[in-house]
């Protein structure tokens, strides 16, 4: 090992620090010019890491303010994280008397300031991918970058395989074009398979030629599950009757991080524990649909040490280091490996210190599975999805962005972007395909010729037309598509935050919901804000988001059920689960490791089918649709489904028979191609690959008031564009994202395969013990595309027959049918609830939490 | 099977189709609102994005179909029938074709709408800013106030979000009482705007009736008033209007 030039030796010893062996790998790489990759857990001086050879290196050779001063580009997934690091690297270079310029560059910069980075860029800049899109898409984005040494990816795991990776994968080949010198260094926690990561971060695609820099090991984390002191819960995710103990090991430690799945749980949990707070602990809440200001001003409390505990949902599974986190809560099960980890990792950033962290089942499965987790953590096995090639619509937006810095030859294009890890198997069809899309649109009809965007010059090089449609680019860059939301608007005061339209759209003047950690009073809807007061009367509604709820994992799911078919392995779980698990080996049969086992049983006037394939919820809700298919053509005349984690159950006017032929493999065939293309699952995907590749155009904000033409409705484009030109490449695109990027279709595979031949099918006279979980279920998740006239058809009976047709339509409706409503017998409540508890409930939060 | 739905106005039976359209029996009469022919090419010809050109092309095969189903003497069509005023001349040889041969013996009655103030050019039909039929008129754009007879217009694109146990679904409706009827918009590429919005509901003061257009039938139910804001009405979620 080399040692460290000065200032920077004297700087460490300074500390009594020696600089760690990763930290001089790095600096090694670097003096030969190579890409490293940096895996190490958190706590290990990663970004550190990271910037040691730039620092050096700058402290050789100072480059002083002008055109080739940027030495360093350092790339988060979170601009706070920008802003956190430039304070961080602040110290060292100050203290060691340095000559460099740090700034940060991210969409909150002031304009002021950007044109000023413009004309004398910093030494180190660091952004976010959305920022440096922006960056290479100007026209002097080859003197800006033409002397570039390094640049630093961070959190490089939480970018590769997303749509915002594939995007920073074509910055980083668009840089490498401008500035053939700059070598990269990537940081990540903790992965199961590295080398995707390598690929992604390559110059070549390839993952030899980045270094690998591990760090193993650090103290393992100290994990174990806590159960509810009363009835452990059949059914539901929430968690809440957990929240005594939860309160209780708040109180007992410094600070701790409850994370929970989703921002319905944050609430409800939050103001489960407030309730309890007889000491008042400052305790706040933490979520994506909150205000940024909010979202900053409790990272904030926590970072100064003000508070005592934050619910936080993912929106901080990435983040700033606190340091002082004592302990972390997961409540509900955690559903990756993988993910628990970086949740974890969050409690004590000092590698050499364990990780200390409480896992909270809120319900029976999740205790398997919970117990799963710790066995997979112990044993150091992650899950991970492999890596999925990168999206047209991402190219689409890059291509247009590379138009606009400057003009470009196809040929080489091609060849720079088959050079990123993401599209190393881009075909040239696609390519070009998509290049004429930016162009015109590309269709087979070709009526847009004469607005074409690009042209192409006689030497064969392609042009933006003008400045219009340049700007038009830099306004909509970006590949993060939110679904539409509205705005939640104190009355004559502060917005709190967004919740999604169509939860507003059920809204009645008067109707109470609990966001912000408080319980809020829908007054009026006011253009795109929704106005409320706050208090209100009744049982309040929680706003549910769309996809909020991940998947489990492959990789855990395979566990579970060697859990529980293996008796002998059940004395790491608690009693109950024991019993209950023995109860089910009595009265049916447990569930195999390979193989399937389908329980049918009449309930009620129903015949359910009840299929254990553990496969998650996404893609039990694909292979219900396709079984009910199925069993309709096989005149079982199925009723509904519902899809949890664990299960899928179907239920039926007749006996269904013949397992085998409902759970057959051909049900992939064209069963699937024809519900896909209905599939609600597939116009999400279309709308948000139209958005990103410039077919219609973001919303921004501001845009609805100033009475601007609203864009395009995404539906009614894809079923004209289905019907009329099924192949166009934005058809291909969706296509491709839906089958392979969400893996359901996988998994669907996965279970048929392990099926064949192997069903165990089991007729019982009523339900049976392993199946009551999902019966008590919320059946919210029924349906996708096709059925909705089916659905509509029912709800209309509905009301007819609760209100004999009078025209209380609504109200009616949505006492009947809608989902998440906070009462008893569907989300599991606190225990100890009494009168007492209640008027608690109104106790004020403080202003300073809840940015009140 | 597609089955239509009756409603009676003003003393007439009138069939209210799941297509989206209307069919007025005793005058062998077919309307239909806000077709927005062109509004592909519109977009593209403004920079504002190359969607499918097929949208008229689409339009015009629905409309082929509802005229099939129903053989009418006449096709009122009331307003916003294409895009822009420009648009008919932007129409495509093979669509021109088309809306031709769709048209060949029948009446077609080009209603004006805010969208196409002038005459389209080139196009088989007549145009009037408002067309009638004793007690009936038709007009692109309902006229606040009163109504003596009954009115059918378009303009406003109603749609409507209904809740089911799996989330709300929305569909294009149909708005009526016992002398006003508001027309779904009858294009490929037509948004829609919420029945609740004060727009739409303030012309219904004692209520209304949707009737939400489905695959094969109608689903009625009875309108519901959004509250609103002190601070203003203005235009809510989902598509502007005309």
């Amino acid at each position: 090992m080399g040692t460290l030039p000065e200032p920077f030796a004297g700087w460490f010893a300074g500390r009594g620090w020696a600089p760690r062996p990763h930290q001089m790998a790095l600096v090694e790489a670097a003096e030969a010019g190579r890409s490293a990759l940096l895996v190490a857990p958190t706590g290990g001086g990663k970004t550190l890491a990271g910037f040691l050879p730039s620092l050096i290196d700058l402290a050789r050779a100072p480059r002083p303010e002008g055109a080739g001063s940027l030495h360093t580009l350092y790339v988060s997934p979170l601009k706070a994280l920008a802003v956190d690091i430039a304070r961080n690297l602040d110290a060292p270079v100050s203290e060691m008397g340095l000559p460099i310029r740090i700034e940060t560059r991210t969409g909150d910069t002031p304009q002021n300031r950007r044109a000023r980075q413009r004309a004398a860029p910093p030494n180190l800049l660091l952004t976010t991918p959305e920022s440096l899109a922006l960056l290479l898409s100007q026209t002097e984005a080859g003197t800006t970058f033409g002397r570039l040494g390094a640049v630093v990816v961070d959190e490089i795991h939480a970018l590769a395989g997303t749509k915002r990776g594939d995007q920073l994968a074509l910055c980083l080949s668009r840089l490498a074009a401008l500035a053939p010198g700059a070598r990269r260094v990537g940081l990540s926690a903790t992965v199961a398979h590295p080398d995707p990561l390598r690929a992604f971060l390559s110059p070549s695609g390839t993952p030899g030629d980045v270094q690998l820099v591990q760090v193993r090991g650090g103290a393992a984390p100290e994990l174990s599950i806590m159960l509810p002191e009363g009835h452990l819960p059949w059914g539901g995710h929430m968690g809440l009757a957990s929240m005594p103990e939860v309160y209780r090991r708040i109180r007992e430690a410094g600070v701790t991080i409850v994370f929970v799945n989703t921002r319905a749980q944050s609430e409800l949990c939050f103001q489960a524990l407030w309730r309890l707070n007889d000491d008042n602990l400052p305790i706040a809440l933490h979520h994506g649909s909150l205000t940024v200001e909010q979202r900053r001003k409790v990272e904030a409390a926590m970072a100064s040490g003000k508070l005592r505990a934050v619910v936080a949902t993912a929106s901080l599974d990435l983040g700033i280091d606190w340091g002082g986190v004592d302990q972390v809560v997961q409540v509900g099960a955690p559903k990756g490996v993988a993910r628990l980890l970086q949740r974890v990792g969050r409690a004590n950033h000092r590698m050499d210190e364990p990780s200390r962290a409480v896992l909270v089942p809120a319900n029976r499965f999740e205790v398997v599975e919970c117990v799963a987790s710790l066995e997979a953590v112990r044993d150091e096995e992650l899950d991970g999805d492999p890596p999925r090639p990168g999206g047209l619509d991402v190219l689409a937006q890059h291509i247009m962005a590379t138009a606009c810095h400057a003009p470009f030859r196809p040929d080489d294009l091609y060849a720079e972007v088959v050079r990123t890890g993401p599209y190393a198997g881009l075909s040239r069809r696609d390519f070009d395909d998509t290049v004429r899309f930016v162009e015109d649109g590309g269709y087979a009809l070709r009526n847009y010729e004469r607005w074409r965007r690009l042209f192409r010059d006689a030497e064969g090089l392609v042009h933006v037309r003008d400045a219009r449609a340049a700007r038009q680019l830099r306004m909509n860059l970006g590949t993060i598509v939110d679904s539409p939301m509205l705005k939640v608007r104190l009355r004559g005061g502060p917005v709190l935050g967004e919740v999604e339209e169509w939860f507003v759209s059920t809204l009645q003047n008067g109707d109470c919901f609990m966001f912000a950690g408080q319980t809020l009073r829908f007054e009026a809807l006011d253009a795109m804000t929704c106005v409320v007061t706050r208090g209100g009367e009744g049982d309040p509604r929680v706003p549910t988001y769309a996809g909020s709820r991940l998947p489990l994992s492959t990789w855990l799911a395979a566990r579970v059920r060697d859990i529980l078919h293996d008796p002998a392995r059940w004395q790491s779980l608690p009693a109950p689960v024991r019993q209950w698990l023995r109860l089910q080996e009595r009265r049916s049969a447990l569930p195999e490791p390979d193989g399937l086992l389908v329980e049918t049983f009449p309930r009620g006037g129903r015949w359910f089918l009840v299929a254990y394939c553990f496969e998650g919820r996404l893609a039990h809700q694909t292979l219900g649709m396709l079984v009910t298919r199925r069993m309709e053509r096989a005149g079982y005349g199925p009723l509904g489904y519902l899809a949890t984690d664990y299960v899928l159950a179907v239920w039926s006017a007749f006996e269904p028979a013949g397992m085998d032929h409902l759970f057959a493999e051909d049900i992939l065939g064209e069963d699937l191609e024809e519900w896909m293309a209905e599939s609600s699952m597939l116009r999400r995907t279309f709308r948000n690959i139209a958005t990103v590749a410039g077919l219609i155009e973001k919303n921004h904000p501001g845009q609805e008031k100033s009475g601007r033409q609203m864009t395009m409705n995404a539906d009614l484009i894809y079923d004209v564009l289905r019907k009329h030109e099924p192949d166009h490449v934005l058809m291909r695109a969706t296509r491709q994202e839906a089958a392979g990027g969400l893996t359901d279709v996988a998994r669907i595979s996965l279970v048929l395969a392990r099926a064949r031949g192997r069903i165990r099918h089991i007729k019982l006279s009523r339900v049976s013990p392993l199946a009551v979980p999902a019966l008590i279920e919320e059946g919210r998740e029924w349906v996708a595309g096709g059925a909705e006239d089916a659905l509509l058809a029912e709800a209309a009976a509905l009301v007819d027959e609760a209100t004999e047709g009078e025209e209380v339509f609504a109200e009616t409706l949505a006492q009947v049918t809608e989902g998440v409503r906070v009462r008893a017998g569907i989300v599991d409540r606190p225990r100890h609830r009494d009168r007492g508890r209640r008027d608690r409930a109104s106790r004020p939060v403080p202003r300073s939490i809840t940015g009140r | 099977m597609t089955a239509a739905a009756p409603v009676h106005l003003g003393g007439e039976r009138l069939m209210l189709d799941p297509a989206g359209v209307l069919f007025w029996p005793s005058r062998r009469l077919l309307c239909a609102s806000d077709l927005h022919l062109e509004k592909g090419s519109h977009f593209a010809a403004y920079g504002r994005g190359f969607v499918p050109p097929y949208d008229t092309r689409e339009t015009l095969l629905r409309l082929r179909s509802a005229l099939a189903r129903w053989r009418p003497a006449r096709l009122v069509l009331l307003g916003d029938s294409f895009h822009d005023a420009r648009g008919a001349l932007r129409l495509g040889a093979e669509d021109g074709a088309m809306l031709r041969r769709l048209l060949d013996g029948i009446e077609a009655v080009w209603v004006l709408g805010n969208h196409d103030p002038e005459p389209p050019q080139g196009v088989p039909g007549y145009s009037a800013a408002e067309w009638r039929d004793g007690a009936f008129v038709f007009r692109h754009q309902a006229l606040p106030g009163a109504v003596s007879g009954v009115e059918i217009s378009g303009h406003f694109h109603p749609k409507a979000t209904v809740p089911t146990r799996a989330g709300g679904v929305t569909r294009p409706c149909f708005v009526a009482d016992a002398h006003r009827l508001l027309m779904p918009a009858f294009g490929a590429y037509t948004g829609g705007l919420d029945a609740g919005d004060p727009a739409v509901a303030g012309l219904f003061p004692r209520g209304a009736r949707l009737f939400l257009l489905g695959r094969d039938r109608l689903f009625s139910v009875p309108a519901r008033r959004r509250p609103v804001g002190r601070e203003s009405a203005g235009l809510p979620m989902g598509a502007a209007p005309g």
